[in-house]
């Protein structure tokens, strides 16, 4: 332990990450705010009624996507991935723009800070950067996918 | 008095048997439909925003309390329940991370590495749980619950390890740093050793992490206190911010199933983070040791009721 002459700091990419982590989470955050206003006011009328989600929240994942896109969405295919930019006129479907923003600032959090460990030569960072966000694009991307 | 009187409110409220009742007897019957539609997102609000005051008040994330108490005692399916999870733990860690990374408290450095390895955990334990019957995972969880209790239980911190060598790892990867401990008016130097064992718990963290949509504090500061030899305060801040990174791969999974619904969602992240905001001020006055024994109450509950469910077994609730 030594005696507290200064506050240490952060390194660069550090507060790097954390000013671009709190200025997406503010975002993300404000856009799930208003776009759930938005549905729960019925400004943006929603894909299912709102008073009929219980009967369809109790159902298994698969179930529940093929009964709302059977009795409301009449798509080809069910909304699963990035289909819901499809249907993002619907106030149920527009609130996935704030929690798409919220799971998805980690991976700008992560591009931003790769020009500063290059600059740095921080080689095994830069490596385990470009790594995470080759995975999280993945996740990201709804290639990865999995069912009952 | 005025926690033990606030403790007890809360706990009232979590157990409030005609509200559980309701909830119970609602998920039985078909649809839920013995109460009115806003009454279920009313609810989850109520109860997520005591959550998220036991949560700051029992210093657990709130996913490991909302997966096992919604899942028990709520109509939703456990696909949607453990999707609003991982997004609720999402939030939290999204909330604090900013500030825990300003002040030097949460390491990217000795997040980084361990992140990768479990957020690729988290999305293969996202989609086995997703493969997996839904009893086969309830029971899973509660088990799962049961043995963080027996953690809670039996894990002692170390408010500052004894590290007397970084290992070759850690050297190599420069994770070390040095904080100020408000409480003693010092700045305290860290290093970590045993990287290579810590980085294999990851592993198994975010497995868990991704199937059951728990988040993972409740596993990560243990591994980051304990066995890599983290100061107490950087374990916390570090796997906070690290559930940003854990549950992310994890939640896009369920996002991209489709396991969302935003009626859950949004009501359960305003409650937890209000919750939250609240016990963070009630913690200034509480007794930890109190606290601590009423979370492990709730969870050997939640935990019970998992596993009944699971195996379709009467519960005595």
């Amino acid at each position: 332990m030594t005696d507290d002459i200064k506050t240490p700091e952060a390194n660069e990419e550090q507060i790097l990450y954390a000013k671009i982590l709190e200025v997406g989470m503010y975002i993300g955050l404000m856009i799930l705010l208003v776009t759930f206003v938005l549905y729960m006011t019925g400004i943006m009328a929603p894909a299912v009624p709102i008073e009929l989600l219980p009967n369809y929240w109790v159902l298994p994942v698969h179930d529940y996507l093929e009964t709302i896109n059977h009795e409301y969405l009449h798509r080809d295919h069910v909304v699963t991935g990035w289909g819901w930019l499809a249907v993002l006129g619907k106030g149920d479907f527009v609130n996935f723009l704030g929690i798409a923003v919220l799971s998805g600032v980690t991976i700008v959090c992560y591009v931003g800070i790769l020009p500063t460990l290059l600059r740095k030569k921080q080689t095994a960072y830069l490596l385990m950067a470009l790594a995470e966000v080759i995975i999280l694009v993945l996740a990201a991307s709804g290639i990865l996918t999995a069912g009952h | 008095m005025f926690t033990r009187v606030a403790a007890v409110v809360v706990t009232a409220l979590a157990f409030q048997p005609s509200l559980l009742h309701a909830v119970q007897e609602a998920g039985v019957m078909t649809g839920g439909d013995q109460l009115v539609w806003w009454a279920w997102p009313l609810i989850l609000l109520v109860l997520t925003f005591v959550m998220g005051i036991l949560a700051a008040l029992g210093g657990v994330g709130g996913g490991v309390l909302f997966v096992p108490i919604v899942s028990g005692f709520f109509p939703f399916h456990l696909d949607f329940v453990r999707g609003a999870g991982l997004l609720v733990a999402l939030s939290g860690a999204l909330a604090a991370g900013p500030g825990f990374l300003k002040m030097n408290l949460a390491s990217l450095r000795l997040a980084m590495p361990v992140a990768l390895i479990a957020s690729t955990c988290a999305i293969i334990g996202a989609m086995v749980g997703l493969a997996l019957p839904t009893n086969l995972v309830q029971t899973a969880l509660g088990a799962t619950i049961l043995g963080i209790v027996a953690l809670m239980i039996a894990a002692k911190k170390s408010e500052f390890p004894d590290v007397p060598q970084a290992d070759k790892i850690s050297s190599a990867l420069g994770i070390y740093g040095v904080y100020t401990e408000a409480s003693i008016g010092k700045n305290i130097d860290w290093k970590i050793h045993r990287t290579a064992p810590g980085l294999f718990l990851f592993i198994f963290i975010g497995l868990m992490a991704g199937m059951f949509g728990l988040g993972a504090g409740w596993a990560n500061v243990p591994v980051l206190n304990l066995v890599m030899g983290a100061p107490l305060k950087i374990s916390v801040a570090t796997s906070k911010f690290l559930l940003s990174i854990t549950d992310t791969s994890a939640a896009w999974v369920y996002l991209n199933q489709g396991c969302v619904i935003p009626m859950m969602v949004v009501p359960s992240l305003v409650g937890i983070m209000l919750g939250s905001f609240i016990g963070v001020r009630i913690l200034r006055v509480a007794k930890p040791s109190f606290v601590r024994w009423l979370v492990i109450g709730l969870l050997l509950f939640a935990g019970a009721k998992a596993i009944t469910k699971g195996l379709n077994l009467p519960f005595f609730f």
